[in-house]
């Protein structure tokens, strides 16, 4: 059909023309040719985004070990930000190492607690099915959607207006967090038991086991990567928190590392020190990520399934 | 999580129950019921707070705020106030609202266009090198949102490097003041700050799509266009509203990128004013009134990400 479009105006023009008119389709042809050409545009584009979301963390990161108060001119390499200055050093500076020691204390607590909560409500309101059940399953979605502003509004209300016996501080930010966290075991492990299904549990009491004897044994064991991948989970939004810390912490020897440098910041201020605190947010993060990985992989070694990209997308959450 | 989506759709919809389930039921609610206290006290009540905080007035010699309890005295004069923060002389706030919105909605936009293509180029593209790229993708969720906005004020410092390149390649002759009180500084802090989250859930749904689906597509004689616009964009569009939903509600709320990066009160948000008005005690009424407002205006948007993301199978209810 389209010989016969240019076919046309080819008789009235004349030869170079003529042949220039026909190159155009054939070029065109080659390069629809070969459908699964590699997208150089899209690759490319790829690797600017990831350059753009890594790059400035890793020059933050070579920051905090400048020579000098500055964090845009180097001036050579030093360990002071961290150690070695009673007021400068993150490490010695008693500010600096209460928000470290807060943000770790957070961490620990706030991830077992909720672990241990979060899962077993997970399993009762999976296995328990009543309207009661539903109506909680709902609040606990809820609880995992509102926005955190809000969220934290009502934590700092409830704490500062009806349960004032809990003044704001470490109990208010532990209780909160864990509130706030509740909802990641939760989903988690009812995806597992969904995805399981009743059949290993009937088998093992076919074969003897008490009801007991088939949780301890079967679904338990077989519900570990997701309380596993649940607890990596915890303990990474626990430690980055922003929000309801920022609102739930009373003075300074109760606020973590977020909120420190957030408040350190204000309005464009920085300094090195700040990079030193917030790298050692990262290997905090960095090092939970990788036992985290390393863990999924070797619970879930032999599972149908089981690989590399599934552990990466389970230990993000996704 | 991953095993989600295809796993539960494998699942059988009728399960039978395990023999002596009836007498079991309390044992189910006891395993249960240290996590429903728990909801019940920690998220259930608070939010009761916040209604009977905004119901109630103002403590007129400490100037507090005063809760009132019973629902049924909850009076309108902290809603009045709000009313007044958006309509009249005093309306201060309408204004942040629309630069809110305006703000959401182009680093919404923004995220989106980034996102898309990275996310479709890994889903779709990478290979063998998939791990390292989603490897890749991945790492800024691990990164504290704090540090991340950090590395940008140590950029965009007057004498930062992102200022030394402008100047190097002539763009600009002098240093611009990224950091005082610029709009188009706090809409980048807003794409850097929530993009991953957004590139996620649309790497997730992408990776989802049958390849086979779009192979059929072009042996049925469809361009690479035509497939994506015919074939991979409708199965797409889900987790595209899920990825909208899960960036603009918290960019709403946020104040905390706008105050590290500004700090002035030309970028203020919405989520800066309930900021201010908790840290003032004779304000804490009028923010939890505001607080509410926002709640009920977020509401729809909320229940349909929840309706959504259960229909699409990402979220199991």
């Amino acid at each position: 059909m389209s010989i016969e479009v240019t076919q046309a105006p080819m008789a009235a023009t004349p030869a170079p023309a003529h042949g220039a008119d026909l190159v155009t389709p054939v070029v065109r042809h080659r390069f629809r040719g070969n459908p699964w050409r590699r997208p150089v545009f899209l690759e490319g584009f790829t690797w600017l985004y990831l350059a753009w979301s890594l790059i400035p963390i890793a020059i933050a990161v070579v920051f905090s070990f400048n020579n000098g108060k500055s964090v845009s001119t180097w001036q050579g390499f030093s360990t002071r930000w961290y150690w070695g200055s009673h007021s400068e050093s993150v490490f010695q500076n008693p500010i600096f190492r209460g928000a470290i020691q807060q943000t770790v204390k957070l961490g620990i607590s706030v991830t077992i607690l909720t672990l241990i909560i979060g899962v077993a409500f997970g399993i009762g309101i999976h296995r328990w099915r009543s309207k009661t059940s539903i109506g909680f399953n709902f609040v606990m979605v809820f609880s995992y959607v509102v926005p955190e502003l809000i969220f934290a509004t009502a934590l700092f209300f409830v704490f500062t207006q009806l349960f004032t016996g809990i003044s704001l501080g470490t109990a208010a930010e532990i209780l909160g967090l864990i509130t706030w966290n509740i909802s990641w075991p939760a989903i988690i492990v009812m995806a597992r038991l969904n995805a399981i299904g009743p059949s290993y549990e009937e088998a093992a009491a076919d074969l003897g086991c008490t009801r007991f004897q088939a949780i301890r044994r079967v679904l338990l064991p077989m519900l570990m990567p997701a309380i596993f991948a649940s607890a990596v989970l915890i303990f990474a939004t626990t430690i980055d928190d922003f929000v309801i810390v920022d609102l739930l912490s009373s003075n300074a020897a109760t606020q973590p590392m977020s909120v420190l440098i957030y408040s350190s910041t204000h309005g464009g201020q920085s300094g090195p020190q700040l990079n030193a605190l917030a790298t050692i947010m990262l290997v905090m993060s960095l090092v939970a990520a990788t036992v985290g990985l390393l863990g999924y992989r070797w619970i879930t070694r032999g599972e149908r399934g089981a690989n590399r990209e599934d552990a990466l997308t389970t230990i993000a959450g996704m | 999580m991953s095993l989600s989506a295809t796993e539960i759709a494998q699942a059988p919809k009728n399960r039978t129950e395990p023999a002596g389930r009836t007498r079991l039921t309390a044992g189910w609610a006891l395993v249960a019921l240290p996590g429903m206290l728990w909801l019940v006290f920690l998220f259930l009540v608070p939010l009761y707070a916040v209604l009977s905080v905004a119901g109630g007035h103002l403590n007129a010699v400490l100037s507090t705020p005063e809760p009132t309890w019973n629902p049924l005295q909850w009076e309108m004069t902290n809603y009045i106030d709000v009313y007044h923060l958006f309509v009249g002389p005093t309306a201060f706030v309408g204004p942040i609202l629309l630069r809110t919105m305006i703000y959401v909605v182009i680093a919404a936009a923004i995220s989106m266009a980034v996102a898309f293509p990275a996310a479709y180029f890994v889903a779709r593209f990478a290979g063998r090198r998939k791990v390292l790229f989603l490897g890749l993708l991945i790492a800024p969720f691990w990164i504290s949102f704090m540090m991340r906005m950090l590395s940008w004020i140590d950029l965009l410092q007057t004498n930062g490097y992102v200022n030394r390149v402008l100047m190097a390649v002539h763009l600009t002759s002098q240093p611009f003041d990224w950091l005082g009180g610029k709009s188009v500084t706090v809409i980048l802090g807003l794409v850097y700050g929530y993009i991953p989250y957004l590139i996620l859930v649309l790497y997730a749904g992408l990776d989802r799509i049958d390849q086979r689906l779009l192979e059929a597509g072009r042996d049925l004689g469809l361009s690479r266009f035509e497939t994506f616009r015919k074939v991979t964009w409708p199965m797409a569009r889900p987790a595209v509203i899920t990825g909208l939903l899960i960036t603009a509600l918290p960019m709403i709320g946020d104040y905390f990128t706008n105050q590290m990066l500004s700090g002035s009160v030309s970028t203020s948000m919405i989520g800066n004013v309930v900021d201010a008005q908790l840290r003032t005690p004779s304000l804490q009424a009028q923010g939890a009134a505001l607080a509410v407002c926002l709640l009920v205006v977020l509401l729809p948007a909320i229940a349909f990400y929840v309706w959504h993301a259960k229909r699409s199978g990402e979220m199991v209810l």
